[in-house]
């Protein structure tokens, strides 16, 4: 770790101020979950992974799969505090011709590796890829965001038992358990629970944390690299919908947000006033 | 078409037998010349040359003939389970880290059941994935589980997909380096096991993208992809008894398809234009056919499609169901007979 970097949970602050002002400029969008979500980027990027932000398809990175395309307004802002992204591109976030479009497409990117939106695809491509790197004889993780909307996607689960059955162990799976759906809460939807049982039933080395909760994110991440098991490893993380912005928290149907105008600058306040060191 | 509940019993005529249904029929005429697993052996010499090659399968690496990569190269072959999706966003990622992969299946799980993930995980980002799939169009008597009627219509709407229907083990074999030499994704239809051998007689080269004239005919000319080339080229013969002068174009890459050789071809005054495929009439090369000659103002004498019925197929031995459906060379030659005889 640099000295004077900033803190994880600065990191996490400053994801989140960065998908406000992006969800400003559209008046609308998946707000709810960029907020939700913020913790487990800011340790992916900032604990976990390897990159170089002025090289972003850097041969010895670590690939981070991000296969909700939703949540690409959450990895824009992790990836301008990266520096992958200027943070003046900010304004441009779902404009015509902007490099940030709603959905995440790696042909617009750089930083996205897949172009996510059809759910379900993330992990099948992320198997692909550590089966190519083991081949290739690197050492590089790849990280896969998926969300627990997700869990209802066969192919999640066709692409889980084949990463047991190859023994991925360089690849993680980051299981955004939000509880909101399209539709309402998640368990209502499907019911996907007992999660932890049914990855592990799958051969993934399991840990499920309060994905809100910085420093349970760092011992899941040391943990899951420092496993020495032959499979994939699973961190499931309990995250709360627009974690920040308590106004926002308490809306009960909040998978897609419209804010009014006036509500931006209250929600900027409302974190500001919460500025970590 | 609606059916009664049931079929009626089966019945042999007195002093005969039923005829079988095998589901992995070679449509190998008695007699013919055949080249065993043409993809197999071709995929194995380009990936000595080639190491970025990796071959991937969904259990099927027996039927596509992939089991002979499989014993060559071990290590660069992957078996992905009989999961279909993860086949193809796995060959996305292999792709994505700068390998070429090779994805075996059958057509109706790659066209049916994997759209999705070919759409969006491989075309969408133009990924050199190559898609070789077993049983296309009616090549089997396994009924509509199995017969990829539809595939060439799924897989030419798709943008960056180029589609390739060969004829025979010469021209699979020279389509492998071709495909592989295209820098964007392919879907290529495969007949796999004991492939029958004709092109080698015609000296044909493969080229990715041209059609070519096999042999040249006044009255009518039959455009084809596929095996169907081959049931052309003997029903020309056949015809050619009867003063009935056939042209064969092969036309093999079905998307993009070769314009110009098929204008010129088409623009002979007087000559009926007839296509013929293994698939269904709706959105192959048929259509893809009629669609190019409206749109350049060409009107042929005559325009007629050989091809499969807008219907699930019925389950049965291969040369019944071909009679039945009219692919059969002996039914081309009445078909054409019919039309410009």
């Amino acid at each position: 770790m640099i000295a004077n970097a900033p803190s994880l949970a600065r990191r996490a602050w400053n994801i989140r101020r960065h998908a406000v002002r992006m969800g400003e400029v559209q008046g609308q969008g998946y707000i709810a979950q960029a907020l939700g979500v913020a913790d487990v980027l800011a340790v992916s990027y900032f604990h976990a992974m390897r990159f170089r932000p002025d090289e972003p398809e850097w041969e010895g990175r670590d690939r981070f799969l991000l296969s909700i395309g939703h949540y690409a307004i959450a990895l824009y802002a992790a990836l301008v505090e990266a520096g992958i992204i200027p943070e003046d591109e900010i304004e441009t976030y779902g404009a015509d011709d902007s490099r940030l479009p709603m959905s995440g497409m790696a042909a617009y990117t750089p930083g996205m590796e897949i172009t996510g939106g059809s759910l379900g695809q993330g992990l099948t491509v992320a198997v692909g890829m550590a089966l190519a790197l083991r081949l290739k004889r690197s050492d590089a993780w790849v990280v896969n965001l998926l969300s627990d909307g997700e869990l209802d996607e066969g192919s999640t689960w066709e692409a889980a038992m084949s990463a047991g059955s190859h023994g991925l162990s360089r690849l993680i799976a980051l299981v955004d358990v939000n509880g909101m759906q399209a539709d309402g809460p998640s368990l209502g939807v499907s019911n996907f629970e007992p999660l932890q049982p049914k990855w592990e039933a799958f051969g993934w080395f399991t840990q499920r944390v309060d994905g809100n909760d910085v420093a349970a994110l760092v011992a899941a991440f040391d943990a899951a690299k420092a496993h020495e098991g032959p499979g994939p490893r699973c961190i499931i993380c309990d995250t709360r919908m627009a974690k920040g912005v308590p106004f926002l928290e308490a809306r009960e149907r909040n998978h897609f947000l419209r804010v009014e105008a006036h509500e931006w600058t209250d929600a900027l306040a409302h974190l500001d006033a919460e500025m970590p060191a | 078409m609606i059916r009664d509940k049931y079929r009626a019993p089966a019945k042999a005529a007195p002093g005969t037998r039923l005829t079988t249904s095998a589901m992995i029929a070679s449509i190998a005429g008695e007699g013919q010349r055949t080249a065993p697993a043409p993809f197999g052996h071709a995929l194995v010499a380009l990936a000595r040359e080639r190491p970025e090659i990796v071959g991937l399968t969904a259990d099927l690496a027996k039927y596509t003939d992939l089991h002979v990569f499989a014993h060559a190269h071990p290590d660069r072959f992957f078996q992905m389970g009989m999961a279909e999706q993860v086949l193809m966003g796995a060959a996305a990622g292999f792709a994505r880290e700068g390998f070429m992969p090779f994805a075996t299946t059958y057509a109706v799980f790659a066209s049916r059941r994997a759209y999705d993930f070919i759409a969006m995980a491989i075309a969408e980002e133009a990924l050199p994935v190559k898609i070789c799939c077993a049983l296309p169009g009616l090549t089997t008597g396994y009924g509509p589980s199995h017969q990829a009627t539809e595939d060439l219509a799924i897989f030419r709407g798709l943008p960056n997909m180029t589609v390739v229907d060969p004829c025979d083990a010469h021209e699979i074999a020279q389509a492998v380096p071709a495909i592989a030499a295209h820098p964007g994704p392919v879907y290529m239809r495969l007949l796999r096991g004991q492939v029958p051998l004709v092109l080698d007689e015609y000296g044909y080269r493969f080229q990715l993208g041209r059609a070519q004239m096999l042999r040249e005919g006044r009255e009518a000319l039959v455009i084809s992809a596929g095996f169907m080339t081959m049931r052309a080229l003997e029903a020309a013969e056949a015809l050619r008894a009867d003063g009935i002068g056939v042209a064969v174009l092969h036309s093999p890459t079905i998307k993009p398809l070769d314009a110009a050789t098929i204008l010129a071809a088409c623009r002979v005054e007087g000559r009926a234009v007839i296509v013929a495929e293994n698939h269904t009439v709706h959105g192959g090369l048929g259509e893809a056919v009629a669609a190019l000659l409206m749109r350049e103002g060409v009107r042929p004498a005559l325009f007629r499609q050989v091809a499969l019925p807008d219907e699930f197929l019925d389950a049965g031995a291969l040369p019944t169901l071909h009679d039945r459906y009219g692919i059969s060379t002996g039914a081309m030659v009445a078909r054409i007979r019919g039309w410009v005889g």
